[in-house]
């Protein structure tokens, strides 16, 4: 009976490990909500995490983990109640709420910064400025040829992000859309949906055929941003932090966390600090737009 | 004989392992058809074979996605049958020994590589050099994703069919040189003929690894739903089905329309593998019956 004797020498041993962890546990974390997750958005995502990160300095016992995925991947977390805060691009959807009720969970709205879609374009191209029409009718598919806009004689290669994107659908209602809820056009269906930001930025950036659309956070030197005019009687602007604030720019809109009514006061700490100014800088270091507080008096 | 009592345990735990592939494969058929099969009922027959595919808005027809995965799945075989058999041939009947020894770790590390390495290769290097040498509107194209695919289908189809190629018996080779067949003749007319059931099974199993293939293809093909006009889709956008189940699963509300089509996609992509695993088996029945008779 060695053998037997030997498991259960081994099973002795695996239950004092246990204790031995379960204990130290117990002496490090004081409170069993300090930990937050954080979810949703890929355009949030890069925000949440230098959030996050800067949130260590100022209660280090604190944890957040933030993971993207999308909006819509979010607020499902969210609504099955497996994470705190959801973040989103977008406004919650009215049956979202109700399954979140349905959960018996109800789901709150905080506004944490500002954003605004940049249209871009290879910088070989040299089209600078196109109306949110001309851009709806590329996405269309009503122009196929940058000739038509009065470009060079090239093929238009449209990019999106894909379907499950906030930035897609905000793209959608208010460009393809133009902003008119009885418009059921929809985009073309030889748009390239890429699966992610970067993907978007390196097509465009190596293809001069390519038009693309990205959050301004996201674009960089390597691609052009076009100026853009809701109507041919108002002026082209280019997207900035400028532009955005004193809302010139069309292209842009707010952004969300979303948390249960009945979340931790943790969680409830961490977003009024994160619409407190000193985390409304990393807003702005990022290529957001911050947004106005309140209490700044102005 | 009497079994030892250890002889015993080890026997049924080999049994219930060997059972246990049978209960997992009805498990998740049973859920697939659960989840898939009330897509037919919910959106009309007409709309889901329909033309297009955008979701959010309803639209649910598949075709264009089967579509597109049969696209970049001929296309794969298309470069991963000729490379796959003919490496698998210089390596069994040319190769001298040290070149196989080098040749054959290369590709098994080719097999290791994980597929979003090759699609990341694929989107910074392959796409651009096609948009550029073919003079396409873009290189994120269903040609790139065959391509990409197809090296991935090689070690699969290299390592089966050699070793199907090292199971034909010397003698073959040997009466056919006593013939008078050259080399080439010997290969082309014994060798390869009397491997066929095994290179079968080495290219369908090349054709399973293609049509299942997410990372690489959701990464270079572009992923736009366009129904293919003529062959020249080929060098134009396309969407798989498995692109569209890895990028959609994750947003969609559970027990939505659109969740039960993906799983419906899933039953689908299952259909078209059992079809290809069936016609393989029965060709490499049929031609094994074949050798039967001739040798009786």
């Amino acid at each position: 009976m060695k053998f037997a004797a030997r498991i259960i020498a081994l099973l002795t041993l695996l239950t004092l490990l246990a204790a031995c962890n379960s204990t130290s546990v117990d002496s490090t974390a004081p409170a069993a909500s300090t930990y937050i997750q954080n979810k949703g958005s890929d355009t949030i995502v890069n925000l949440a995490l230098a959030w996050a990160e800067a949130y260590q300095s100022v209660l280090p016992e604190v944890r957040i983990s933030v993971t993207g995925g999308g909006s819509g991947t979010g607020l499902t977390a969210l609504i099955s109640g497996t994470v705190d805060i959801a973040n989103a691009s977008r406004k919650i959807k009215d049956e979202e709420i109700a399954a979140a009720e349905a959960n018996g969970i109800e789901p709150v709205e905080h506004v944490i910064a500002r954003d605004a879609i940049a249209v871009i374009v290879n910088p070989q191209n040299p089209i600078n400025q196109l109306s949110l029409e001309d851009i709806a009718r590329i996405y269309r598919g009503e122009v196929s040829n940058w000739s038509e806009l009065g470009g060079e004689d090239r093929p238009i290669v449209r990019l999106s992000r894909e379907t499950n994107s906030g930035t897609h659908v905000y793209f959608l209602e208010e460009v393809v859309r133009l902003g008119d809820p009885e418009n059921k056009e929809i985009f073309s269906a030889d748009t390239l949906l890429l699966p992610s930001s970067e993907g978007i930025i390196a097509e465009v950036s190596d293809n001069p055929n390519a038009i693309g659309y990205d959050g301004l956070g996201y674009v960089t030197h390597e691609v052009k941003m076009l100026a853009v005019t809701a109507s041919a009687d108002k002026p082209y602007v280019l997207p900035s932090v400028e532009s955005v604030n004193n809302g010139q720019y069309p292209i842009s809109r707010d952004l969300y966390m979303y948390t249960r009514a009945d979340a931790p006061q943790t969680v409830l700490e961490y977003l009024a600090w994160i619409v407190s100014p000193e985390a409304q800088k990393i807003v702005t270091r990022l290529g957001f737009v911050p947004i106005l507080v309140k209490t700044a008096g102005k | 004989m009497e079994m030892v009592k250890g002889e015993r345990w080890i026997t049924w735990i080999i049994r219930i392992s060997g059972y246990s592939s049978i209960l997992f494969v009805s498990l998740i058929l049973i859920f697939l058809a659960r989840e898939g099969l009330p897509a037919l009922g919910k959106v009309p027959l007409g709309d889901l074979f329909g033309t297009r595919w955008y979701p959010i808005e309803s639209y649910f027809g598949i075709w264009p996605l089967i579509f597109g995965s049969v696209l970049v799945t001929v296309g794969a075989l298309l470069i991963g049958i000729p490379f796959g058999i003919g490496t698998a041939v210089y390596l069994s009947e040319l190769a001298p020994s040290w070149i196989k020894n080098i040749l054959k770790p290369v590709i098994e590390i080719l097999a290791g590589l994980p597929s979003v390495v090759l699609g990341f290769l694929g989107i910074q290097l392959v796409a651009p050099s096609f948009r550029e040498f073919l003079n396409l509107p873009t290189g994120l194209t269903a040609f790139t994703g065959a391509v990409l695919l197809g090296f991935i289908a090689i070690p699969t189809i290299v390592s089966i069919s050699e070793d199907a190629l090292n199971t034909v018996p010397n003698m073959y080779r040997q009466g056919a040189m006593a013939l008078g067949a050259n080399h080439w003749q010997t290969i082309w007319g014994v060798t390869v003929p009397a491997a066929r059931s095994g290179l079968l099974t080495a290219v369908m199993l090349g054709v399973g690894r293609a049509i299942g293939e997410t990372m690489a293809v959701m990464m270079v093909t572009g992923n736009a739903p366009v129904l293919p006009h003529s062959w020249n889709a080929l060098f134009l956008p396309a969407r798989t089905m498995t692109a569209t189940i890895a990028s959609e699963m994750g947003e969609v509300a559970t027990g939505s329309d659109h969740y039960h089509v993906l799983f419906f996609i899933g039953i689908v992509l299952f259909l078209i593998s059992l079809a290809v695993n069936l016609t393989a088996s029965s060709l490499a029945l049929r031609s094994k019956k074949r050798a039967e008779r001739l040798l009786s």
